[in-house]
């Protein structure tokens, strides 16, 4: 992957995946040299054995291949950087089911993949998926970027959140909240 | 600075356009957005798609929707247009050649032969 940005979407595709009705994306950048990624969501979770397993590329839910590499690129590009992932997840029938990916990246390292267009991950994961309840925030030392598509709704009342221009208006709403900070 | 209260002006201007969208008779676009599509630069195509579409006027006769792996990793990025039972698939996507799809098949219904994945080209 080129950017973070899309790992972030690759990722969180497996929160789709996994029938979440509720996402969550969380970047930290207010302990230097680092950017902390959370993406949470109450999907249906995985058992124990199968979380083990998730490092390894033969270890996938696709039906088209036998090979899944999502979350084996996420583990390289922190790993790289001297950080790490964790997953911690709680299968369905548990009531608290869901999954929490939880990644380390050293921003300074020389292998450290730019974070990219995160602007565009968003746009796209609430165009292909507008019925999830989104929650996005980026936290600076001084400042915070922050999104909720739940709020965002509550506003367009039987409009849908996925047309274009509320696509629009989103990037730019991200955008101007992104130009604050400098 | 943009504010929330904004969408309640879009949604009034939106309304009389919803009216008229719907689904019936309409051309239908899929991306595939899995890793292998995501790692070949799907994310851009995608976005080409629909600002182009929106561009063009063609958001009544077209929809651009996303899906998982397609099955032809190596073709990626892969766009799937359907209409109605049938079905033409460009395989190798960039953005221009996005624009191109939408230009001459979405809008003039010509397919562009040289990026399906039947042709010699890929």
């Amino acid at each position: 992957m080129k950017e973070l940005s899309l790992n972030i979407l690759d990722i969180a595709m497996n929160s789709v995946k996994a029938g979440a009705a509720h996402l969550g994306i969380e970047l930290d950048e207010t302990v230097s040299p680092l950017l902390t990624i959370i993406i949470r969501d109450d999907g249906c979770g995985m058992s124990e054995e199968f979380v083990r397993r998730l490092s390894d590329p033969f270890c996938t839910t696709r039906t088209t291949r036998k090979v899944g590499l999502g979350v084996p690129f996420y583990l390289l590009a922190a790993e790289q950087t001297g950080g790490g992932v964790t997953i911690e997840s709680t299968p369905e029938p548990d009531p608290n089911h869901g999954t929490t990916v939880t990644a380390v990246f050293h921003k300074d390292h020389i292998d450290f993949t730019p974070l990219g267009d995160i602007i565009s991950t968003i746009t796209t994961l609430i165009h292909g998926y507008p019925d999830i309840a989104l929650e996005f925030s980026h936290r600076f030392p001084t400042h915070e970027v922050v999104l909720s598509t739940e709020e965002i709704k509550a506003m367009l009342g039987d409009i849908p959140i996925n047309t274009l221009e509320i696509l629009n208006w989103i990037r730019d709403f991200l955008e101007e909240q992104y130009d604050h900070q400098s | 600075m943009k504010t929330l209260e904004e969408l309640a002006q879009l949604r009034e201007q939106m309304k009389a356009k919803m009216a008229i969208r719907s689904t019936e008779g309409k051309l239908r676009v899929v991306v595939g957005m899995a890793t292998c599509g995501i790692a070949a630069g799907a994310r851009p195509v995608l976005n080409t798609l629909t600002d182009e579409v929106s561009k063009e006027g063609l958001t009544d006769k077209v929809t651009v929707s996303q899906t998982g792996c397609i099955g032809i990793c190596q073709f990626e990025p892969v766009i799937e247009v359907f209409d109605g039972e049938s079905k033409v698939t460009y395989v190798k996507m960039t953005p221009d050649k996005a624009k191109r799809i939408v230009a001459e098949h979405l809008k003039g219904g010509k397919v562009v032969q040289e990026y399906t994945i039947g042709s010699s080209n890929v």
